[in-house]
């Protein structure tokens, strides 16, 4: 995958054809980022007037901010005015028209994974038509989602046809001005995903084994929006083991999670975007928000995560336990190999009584790659009986990759039960020398330390999810032993 | 079967190994005794193909193919087992699922299916039996919390199920109490074929009145200093190694 140039200069460098007041038909506006560019993307979208105003008030925010130099990841200052901030969904007619046509490492890699042919094809960007009838397959599955009251859609599709409740959540986890990259979003997000889960509902299926395809196309602003009402339940899905790859090399999604009553919402991602070549170039910088809110009573918001992709990850997933008796949850596996960088953890801010947090962080690291965990667990002089668990361990390949752990703890309350635990290990020559010596190769060896390692984190994955996992750890390690 | 022929071997600069010969034949025991320090581990590592151990000189044949080439998991496929004198352990891999895929590796090497998982788990929990382990063994991960008997006898186990065509158990008896050194020698015996050959290393002759080796030799200094039958074993118990000429013991006093 390491011989693929980016495009990113390329798109960049390109003379906009365009003026600028007549391009609501057009593909792409200039690149540049004004008051005008979020209204025309406003326009663009044909969104309602409060959702503009909301984009509005966002961008105004952002111009007085500055990005955070508090995480331990480096790279050159990002030219905001340098970026294109709206193009269409690309149409499928430019890519390849079969497998043939498609990078042979690419397809290795897919095969590896163990991902089904026809997925592979629509991975790769074959045009879906020529594979198999997709809308058929959606519609299945839209028909059984909506019999029972759930929306799932494209965030633009939400806002057309459910702007009461857009208006009623969006930003009510993530505040526009949370942070430098919450606010750029919120200024010019694209696209992303929409749930909602009707009182007392419980979805049916994973959302979304199949749409994780469909979801390619959402732009590098993604925003998602997720609602479990009063006792409803939700295991949601985002991101896929395959290699992704995108030509724009600046992601600043945003994921709000909303949990009322007695709700559960599970969310797990797999991200794996193109890391850059050995030397780390052309890697996607990853800036994400992600937040749950435990708003009633009993509650439960559980993040999985496995982030083995991006040059620059920098991602906390967090709850916020407001709901008495409510429980949040933080598993995660990161990677960091050749010239990686990541900086992720999570928080959880306890405000209700009784409220129960776990973070369980593995985080492994080969080659030059670099990684912290940053964790904060803020017990509010309210949250009386609050409990959290932390465990938070690191695995060394080799002697030049770095890991760090940065616990954070606030306790406001006196009846708080607050356990840490961390360890750090190195894969043994022992351990690697005795795999082989029963007859594994130095690569299924390190596969299987490795999964080990990161068992507890994998047992909360979904089932076919979890297998995707477990082989996507082995290839993405390739190449790191001897 | 194998064919040691002036092996002489380097760890950290440091010679260890001086000009092993030593022929194994197939349905033979060798058992390999020597002093602390003397190089028998480093003998066991070298056959197994530990990459810090510098070859210098010599050769190694291994059904007739040279050994020394192999990449590690290639001699381990060919039949070539070790049972570590120390076992390590492998925290979140279950003890079954590291047997199933040594075995599959194994098993393609030869070109054979996969066993399914019903052969399979009849398989281990026959092997399971025959070592008298508790079932639940198995799915613990690999040798992390268990007591030191329980990691070499867990050894066998895995010997046991991957069925090897030469074993080399290093100091296997260490650290087991009676009743499991009964245990591991009947695992052991069980294996015993003429198709088949055993190396034991270890200090006491205890282990040889369970598994009857048909040679047994002295590794002092880096070399074989003696050979003998079973009988050479009780020699040594009575009479130690005092009589080893100190030149060849020279290495061994200077840690
Ligand atoms: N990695 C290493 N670096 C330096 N010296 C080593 C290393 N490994 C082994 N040695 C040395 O090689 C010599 C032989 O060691 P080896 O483990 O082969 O002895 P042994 O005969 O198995 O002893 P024991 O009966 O105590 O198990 C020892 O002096 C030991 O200190
Ligand atoms: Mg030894």
């Amino acid at each position: 995958m390491n011989n693929t140039t980016t495009q990113i200069e390329e798109i960049i460098s390109q003379e906009y054809q365009h003026g600028f007041e007549t391009d609501v038909e057009s593909d792409a506006i200039p690149k540049g980022l004004s008051e005008d560019t979020v209204r025309l993307i406003s326009a663009k979208k044909n969104e309602p007037e409060f959702l503009l105003e909301w984009r509005l008030n966002a961008f105004r925010k952002w111009q007085a901010m500055t990005p955070p130099e508090w995480a331990d990841v480096h790279y050159p200052p990002i030219d905001y005015q340098d970026i294109i901030y709206y193009s269409a969904p690309k149409s499928q007619k430019d890519g390849p028209k079969s497998l043939d046509e498609v990078d042979p490492e690419l397809l290795k890699t897919y095969e590896k994974l163990g991902i089904p042919l026809h997925e592979r094809a629509i991975l790769a960007g074959v045009a879906v038509d020529a594979v198999f009838d997709s809308v058929s397959v959606a519609t299945t599955f839209k028909d059984k989602l909506s019999e029972k009251g759930i929306i799932f859609c494209s965030f633009s599709e939400a806002v057309q046809h459910h702007p009461e409740l857009i208006k009623q959540y969006l930003g009510t986890v993530v505040p526009v001005q949370d942070n430098f990259y919450a606010a750029l979003n919120s200024a010019v997000f694209s696209d992303g995903s929409f749930v909602y889960i009707p009182p007392g509902v419980r979805c049916p299926m994973e959302l979304s084994t199949y749409f994780r395809i469909n979801a390619k196309n959402t732009g590098q602003f993604e925003r998602t929006l997720i609602i479990a009402d009063k006792d409803a339940y939700v295991s949601y899905l985002e991101g896929c083991t395959a290699p992704m790859r995108d030509e724009n090399q600046l992601h600043a999604a945003v994921v709000e999670l909303v949990a009322l009553d007695n709700a559960t919402i599970k969310y797990s991602t797999v991200q794996n975007w193109y890391p850059g070549d050995k030397e780390g170039r052309g890697g996607i910088y990853n800036f994400v928000t992600k937040r749950g809110d435990c708003r009633g009573p009993k509650s439960k918001i559980s993040w999985t995560q496995v982030e083995t992709g991006s040059a620059i990850t920098w991602k906390y997933p967090s709850v916020i336990l407001r709901g008495d008796d409510s429980v949040g949850e933080f598993y995660s596996v990161a990677l960091t190999n050749h010239r990686q960088q990541a900086d992720t953890g999570t928080k959880m801010i306890h405000i209700g009584k009784n409220t129960k947090s776990t973070i369980v962080s593995k985080g492994i690291s080969a080659g030059f790659g670099k990684q912290s965990y940053r964790g904060l667990v803020r017990i509010a002089k309210s949250a009386t009986n609050a409990r959290n668990y932390t465990q938070c361990d690191s695995l060394l390949m080799g002697d030049r990759c770095i890991a760090n752990t940065f616990p954070y703890i606030e306790v406001k309350n006196a009846s708080a039960q607050v356990e840490h635990e961390a360890s750090t290990s190195r894969i043994g020559e022992d351990q690697l020398f005795f795999c082989r010596q029963r007859g594994l190769s130095a690569e299924d060896a390190v596969s299987m330390i490795v999964n080990g390692f990161c068992k507890e984190v994998f047992k909360e994955l979904p089932m076919e999810f979890a297998v995707e996992a477990q082989k996507l750890l082995g290839v993405s390690l390739e190449g790191s032993v001897g | 079967m194998l064919e040691i022929k002036n092996l002489q071997a380097t760890v950290a600069e440091k010679s260890i190994l001086k000009g092993i010969n030593l022929t194994v034949n197939p349905g033979e025991v060798h058992a390999i005794m020597g002093p602390n320090g003397s190089g028998k581990s480093t003998l066991s590592n070298v056959l197994a193909g530990r990459e810090h151990i510098d070859v210098t000189a010599g050769e190694v044949l291994y059904n007739g193919k040279n050994l020394l080439d192999m990449d590690v998991e290639e001699r381990a496929r060919e039949g070539l087992f070790l049972a570590f004198q120390y076992p390590v352990e492998i925290p979140g891999v279950g003890n079954i699922y590291l047997l199933k895929a040594a075995l599959n590796a194994k098993r393609q090497h030869q070109g054979l299916p996969e066993l399914d998982a019903m052969d399979f788990l009849n398989l281990v929990k026959e092997k399971v039996k025959l070592m008298e382990m508790n079932e639940a063994m198995l799915y613990r991960s690999v040798n992390e919390g268990f007591s030191g008997g329980e990691k070499k006898r867990n050894e066998i186990l895995q010997m046991a199920v991957l069925e090897p065509t030469l074993a080399i158990l290093d100091e296997t008896d260490s650290g087991l109490d009676i009743d499991a050194l009964k245990i591991v020698a009947k695992g052991v015996n069980s294996l015993r074929s003429p198709q088949r050959a055993m190396i034991l290393v270890t200090h006491y002759q205890r282990l040889l009145d369970y598994i009857k080796p048909d040679f047994v030799h002295v590794l002092a200094g880096g070399k074989i200093v003696r050979s003998g039958g079973p009988e050479l074993a009780l020699e040594l118990e009575k009479e130690g190694y005092a009589w080893i000429d100190p030149s060849a013991k020279q290495s061994t006093v200077n840690l």
